[in-house]
């Protein structure tokens, strides 16, 4: 197998309870749970799709214990090339919230981050629940503010693995791993691609001490 | 919210982010709170425009500021500069923990060291030893005996000891037996052993052993230097531990001024009230800020300068990253000063600037004038921003009242002190000491 792999780091946003874990664990296990417990102790999920000759590596950032009042870091935001916007298409409320997560990402996030709207719940809808956030509202922000926009259903399943498979399309291939060379590197400048990893150094072997 | 949690933690410095995280992976139901709306109250780094709200009276426009240096969101400034330790105690903390996940680090390009008027790279590595200019020939091979006494000392082996006791000869007697001179003697101590004044001459040799063999470790871990820095600055780093926290249920709440602190009949730590309700926990971890009436001054001050360059440091070979020490006996002080220098290349400054931080223990009335021979070094700096901070450390350990508190950070250039403080609060809010695990791995299959 030497097939490209491109890692791209993808954020999850929303109000609480609109099915953003039960999406994600859709995608990484094709499984639902009812009432599901936010996931404890996960760095990030991921979940690898191919795509041609090409395979995307999808890291998936939950927002954990730092939405519930609004306390999300930086670092959250950092560098991340696809952000999931999603609400419930039977609350009003959470579309409002939508909205207020495409202005934070489009004022936090890098400019070409690619940005999913997703109405979650449609099984609901479709099992005799009232629809509360209309197609065409939605619609109409999406081609306003430039987004992919799916409705789903994490329970049955239906429309998730789209959603990435079209955030996986829309990335420029190779670009999320492309390592900007240092230009002109002279005496002790460091290039970009110097980065240390540490794990793998704690990990091998210790180095002798010095000899000097 | 009016709610119970295991452990309230107050500010969200690294130390506090620190505990929050190894508490919450410990099972600890966590609330952790901030009266400021971002994350690592002074461990935080800044945009540049909140650097000039923070230091100057009539802080530019905005415009002015961005047509002189770049966009303001390319600036992650350092409030506190530190480096990381590449062998040192929040690099161990890092790995198991596996917050290096969210951060990553680079090296710091060089270390030097200030000798009558002019600066040195510290040898990173036997060549460099050899060849540096810091030291005679006859002076090199003592040197060279002293490193290998380092390297080759065995707790349990008295032969490798060469008749020096750890604990009961003083670091000045240890020099004394390798024939180290004055001035080998103040490379070893400030530069290595990082010790800021030369107190520890006097006392026993063991800390000062293990501060070098430290230095020497983490030197060899990567080369060049022993020092890591992460990517868009040091602020990434009480983010990262809070990340861990909010992964395993911590709960986080900003820009939440505490209104009031509760404590039951005996003194005890209640709980606090906030905008969002009382929440209660039988234990309170804070920041001195947040506690000023249990918490006394150590006496000492620092003051630090953030120098803006549009040039390197002068003979550095143009290092994008690199730290000084002036040695306090060479500019006749009592504490080194310490410079520690930045760049784009770490996604700190807006592309072709420099950060220099200058910093040092205030001495005198008129301390911007102890920094002067640091200035001396850095070349024309097109602006700076200078700050004074007191040292604060708790008055009682917390066993009376459960209210644990931090202590300031320090002058120190690294983050071992700080480690230590982290490893001290976390014993006495557990009763145990911490024992790093490993985090099992999920499956990391890369090609």
């Amino acid at each position: 197998m030497n097939s490209a792999l491109t890692s791209i780091k993808l954020v999850l946003l929303g109000e609480a309870a609109v099915g953003k874990s039960s999406i994600v664990l859709r995608f990484v296990s094709n499984d639902f749970a009812e009432n599901k417990e936010p996931t404890i102790g996960a760095a990030f999920l991921t979940q690898r799709v191919n795509m041609g000759d090409h395979t995307i590596k999808f890291e998936i950032w939950d927002t954990a214990g730092q939405e519930r009042f609004a306390s999300l870091a930086p670092m959250y935001y950092r560098n991340a090339q696809a952000a999931l916007v999603v609400y419930d298409v039977t609350k009003p409320q959470s579309f409002i919230k939508a909205r207020h997560w495409v202005k934070e990402l489009r004022e936090q996030a890098s400019k070409d981050i690619i940005i999913a709207l997703v109405g979650n719940k449609l099984d609901m809808v479709e099992t005799g629940a009232e629809r509360k956030v209309a197609l065409e509202e939605a619609e109409n922000l999406a081609s306003q503010e430039g987004l992919l926009f799916f409705e789903t259903s994490a329970k049955t399943g239906s429309n998730v693995n789209e959603v990435f498979l079209a955030i996986g399309q829309k990335i420029p291939l190779k670009s999320a791993q492309q390592q900007q060379q240092g230009q002109g590197s002279s005496g002790l400048r460091i290039n970009d691609d110097s980065r240390v990893d540490l794990r793998a150094a704690q990990d091998g072997p210790a180095p002798s001490s010095c000899n000097c | 919210m009016d709610e119970s949690y295991d452990v309230i933690v107050l500010g969200t410095g690294l130390t506090e982010c620190i505990l929050s995280g190894l508490l919450s992976v410990d099972g600890k139901k966590v609330l952790h709170i901030d009266k400021q709306d971002h994350y690592g109250g002074e461990s935080a780094s800044v945009a540049l425009s909140q650097l000039y709200q923070k230091f100057k009276q009539n802080p530019i426009p905005k415009d002015q500021m961005e047509a002189k240096f770049g966009r303001d969101r390319d600036w992650s400034v350092d409030l506190i500069p530190k480096f990381l330790m590449a062998d040192g105690g929040l690099t161990k903390i890092l790995v198991h923990t596996d917050v290096t996940r969210y951060i990553d680090f680079k090296q710091v390009a060089g270390s030097y060291v200030y000798n009558k008027g002019k600066i040195y790279k510290v040898p990173s590595n036997e060549m460099e030893a050899i060849s540096s200019p810091l030291m005679g020939i006859f002076e090199k091979r003592r040197m060279k005996r002293f490193m290998e006494w380092i390297s080759e000392y065995q707790e349990d082996d008295v032969k490798t000891h060469q008749g020096l006791d750890l604990d009961k000869n003083t670091m000045d007697e240890v020099y004394y037996k390798f024939g180290l001179g004055t001035s080998t003697k103040d490379f070893i101590g400030h530069s290595m052993a990082l010790w800021t004044n030369d107190d520890y001459l006097q006392e026993p040799a063991r800390p000062t052993f293990e501060r070098i063999l430290l230095y020497v470790q983490s030197v060899a871990r990567y080369g060049k230097s022993p020092y890591l820095y992460p990517l868009y600055g040091l602020g990434e780093l009480p983010q990262g531990f809070a990340r861990l926290s909010a992964i395993y249920g911590g709960t986080y709440m900003l820009n939440t001024p505490v209104e009031k602190v509760l404590y039951d009949d005996d003194g005890k730590f209640q709980g606090v009230v906030t905008k969002e309700g009382t929440a209660k926990a039988p234990l309170v971890i804070a920041d001195p800020t947040y506690f000023p009436e249990k918490c006394k001054s150590t006496g000492q001050k620092v003051i630090r300068a953030i120098c803006i360059l549009n040039h390197p440091v002068p003979n550095t070979s143009n290092a994008d990253s690199l730290q000084i020490i002036i040695p306090q006996s060479q500019v006749g002080r009592k504490n080194d000063i310490y410079v520690a220098v930045m760049s784009d290349s770490h996604n700190v400054a807006s592309k072709g600037f420099y950060l220099a931080i200058v910093s040092t223990i205030i001495e005198t009335d008129t301390p911007h004038v102890e920094l002067e021979p640091a200035f001396k070094l850095l070349g024309p700096i097109e602006e700076r921003f200078m700050g004074i901070a007191e040292i604060f450390e708790p008055k009682e350990s917390g066993s009376t009242d459960n209210v644990f508190l931090s202590r300031s950070y320090d002058s120190s250039s690294h983050f071992e002190s700080m480690t230590d403080d982290v490893k001290d609060i976390y014993f006495r809010v557990t009763g145990h000491p911490l024992v790093l695990k490993k985090r099992p791995q999920e499956e990391e299959e890369e090609e």
